[in-house]
C-alpha cells in the first residue's frame, strides 16, 4: 500500500488495540495499522522488539508514524527505529501528539495520500508548543 | 598501592585487569555479569520502591529482569571480543528490561562497546565512558541535573578522570545517587510529580551507583 502507515504503541495493550479500533473506524483499511502494548511479559511497560514487529506489520514506502503514550513509549520507539537502521529508519517518525487523537488524525491524513511529513504535521497541531 | 587496582599511578594509567593482561579475561566479564545481576537482584525491592515513590514502580523488576538475561547468556557474551561483548550485553538489556530504562542502560553499554578498544587502557576507558554518557543523554534528552541517571554517571566519569581508586569511585556514585534526593525530577515519570518529586532518590541514579560498585568491586577484587 502507499499510504503511510501508523504504528500506535502504549503502555496499555488495551488502549493500543483501542486506538487501533477507533483508528479502523475512521478509515477502515486503507492504512496500513499496527499497535502493541505492554512490557512483553504480561505487565504495562513498552517492549523494542513488539515495536519493531508492528513497524513491519504497518511498513509502507510511504514511511510510518507512531503514536505514543508515555515517556518509555517514545524511548522505546526511538531504540527501535534505531535498531531497524537505514536504509528504512529515515521513513519512520516519532510522533509528539496525544496517542488517540494523534492517532485517528494522522491515520484520516494518511488515508488521502499525504506524504509522511503532512501526516506527522497533522499529529503534531494537536501538541502545544 | 596495589597492582591492579583503579589507581593512576604515573607509570601505569591501565585500570586494574587491564594491568594485568592486557584486556579484560574471560573469566572477568562473566564474573561481572554474575556480580552485576546478583547485585541488581538483591536490591529490586529496593530500586522498585524508590520508583513507587515518584514513577511508576517497575524499575526493579524491569532491571532484573534484564540483568537475568544477559546472565543466562553470560557464556555467550564472554567469548567475544570485549566491544563486541559490551554491545550485545547493551542490546539484550534493551530487548529485556522493558520500560524507559532499557533504552538507556542498553545504550549505556551499546555506545561503551562502540566506543572503547579491545584492550582498553584508562585514557580510552575514560573516553569511551564519556562517549557513551553522552549517547545516554542523547538517548533520554536530558543533562545532569534533571535528577536521572546521569547524576551519578558525569560525577562518575570524574572521578574516573581525577585518578580515583575503585572504591572512592563507589562512594562518589552513591553520593551522587543520594544527591538525587533534593533534586526536582525534570525528566520521566517522576517530573509530573513536580515539586513533589523533591525528596525522594531517583531510582536509575540509585541502580547506576549499584552497578558502579559491583563492577569496581570486581575489578579491584581480581587484581
Amino acid at each position: 500500500m502507499s499510504n503511510v502507515g501508523i504504528v500506535i504503541v502504549s503502555h496499555s495493550p488495551l488502549v493500543a488495540e483501542g486506538t487501533a479500533d477507533m483508528v479502523r473506524q475512521m478509515v477502515g483499511d486503507e492504512v496500513p495499522l499496527a499497535w502493541c502494548g505492554g512490557n512483553g511479559h504480561g505487565g504495562l511497560g513498552t517492549n523494542v522488539e513488539a515495536i519493531m514487529g508492528a513497524i513491519d506489520k504497518a511498513w509502507s514506502e510511504a514511511g510510518v508514524a507512531i503514536l505514543v503514550d508515555l515517556g518509555g513509549a517514545e524511548t522505546n520507539s526511538e531504540m527501535a527505529v534505531e535498531m531497524i537502521g537505514e536504509p528504512r529508519a529515515h521513513k519512520i517518525i516519532v510522533c509528539n501528539a496525544p496517542i488517540v487523537e494523534g492517532a485517528v488524525m494522522a491515520a484520516t491524513e494518511a488515508s488521502g495520500g499525504a506524504s509522511l511529513r503532512e501526516v506527522v504535521a497533522t499529529a503534531h497541531e494537536l501538541s502545544p508548543s | 598501592m596495589s597492582p591492579g587496582t583503579l589507581e593512576k599511578n604515573g607509570t601505569r594509567d591501565k585500570t586494574a585487569t587491564l594491568d594485568k593482561t592486557g584486556m579484560m579475561d574471560k573469566l572477568d566479564l562473566k564474573t561481572l555479569i554474575s556480580v552485576t545481576a546478583d547485585t541488581i537482584a538483591a536490591h529490586a525491592e529496593e530500586l522498585t520502591a524508590l520508583d513507587q515513590a515518584i514513577g511508576d514502580g517497575d524499575h526493579g523488576l524491569n532491571m532484573k529482569r534484564g540483568f537475568e538475561a544477559v546472565r543466562a547468556e553470560a557464556d555467550t557474551f564472554a567469548i567475544k571480543p570485549l566491544p563486541d561483548a559490551l554491545k550485545a550485553i547493551g542490546t539484550k538489556l534493551v530487548m529485556t528490561v522493558g520500560g524507559a530504562s532499557g533504552p538507556l542502560f542498553g545504550t549505556l553499554f551499546m555506545a561503551l562497546g562502540k566506543e572503547i578498544s579491545a584492550e582498553p587502557d584508562r585514557a580510552n576507558l575514560m573516553a569511551a565512558f564519556g562517549k557513551a554518557i553522552e549517547a545516554v543523554a542523547a538517548r533520554g534528552k536530558s543533562q545532569v541535573g534533571q535528577k536521572t541517571m546521569l547524576d551519578v554517571l558525569q560525577p562518575v566519569h570524574d572521578a574516573l578522570l581525577q585518578g580515583k581508586t575503585g572504591s572512592e569511585i563507589a562512594d562518589v556514585a552513591d553520593s551522587a545517587a543520594d544527591a538525587t534526593v533534593p533534586m526536582k525530577a525534570l525528566r520521566g515519570r517522576a517530573s509530573f510529580l513536580g515539586d513533589r518529586s523533591i525528596g525522594h532518590m531517583d531510582a536509575g541514579a540509585r541502580s547506576t551507583a549499584l552497578l558502579v560498585r559491583a563492577v569496581t568491586a570486581t575489578i579491584e577484587g581480581q587484581a
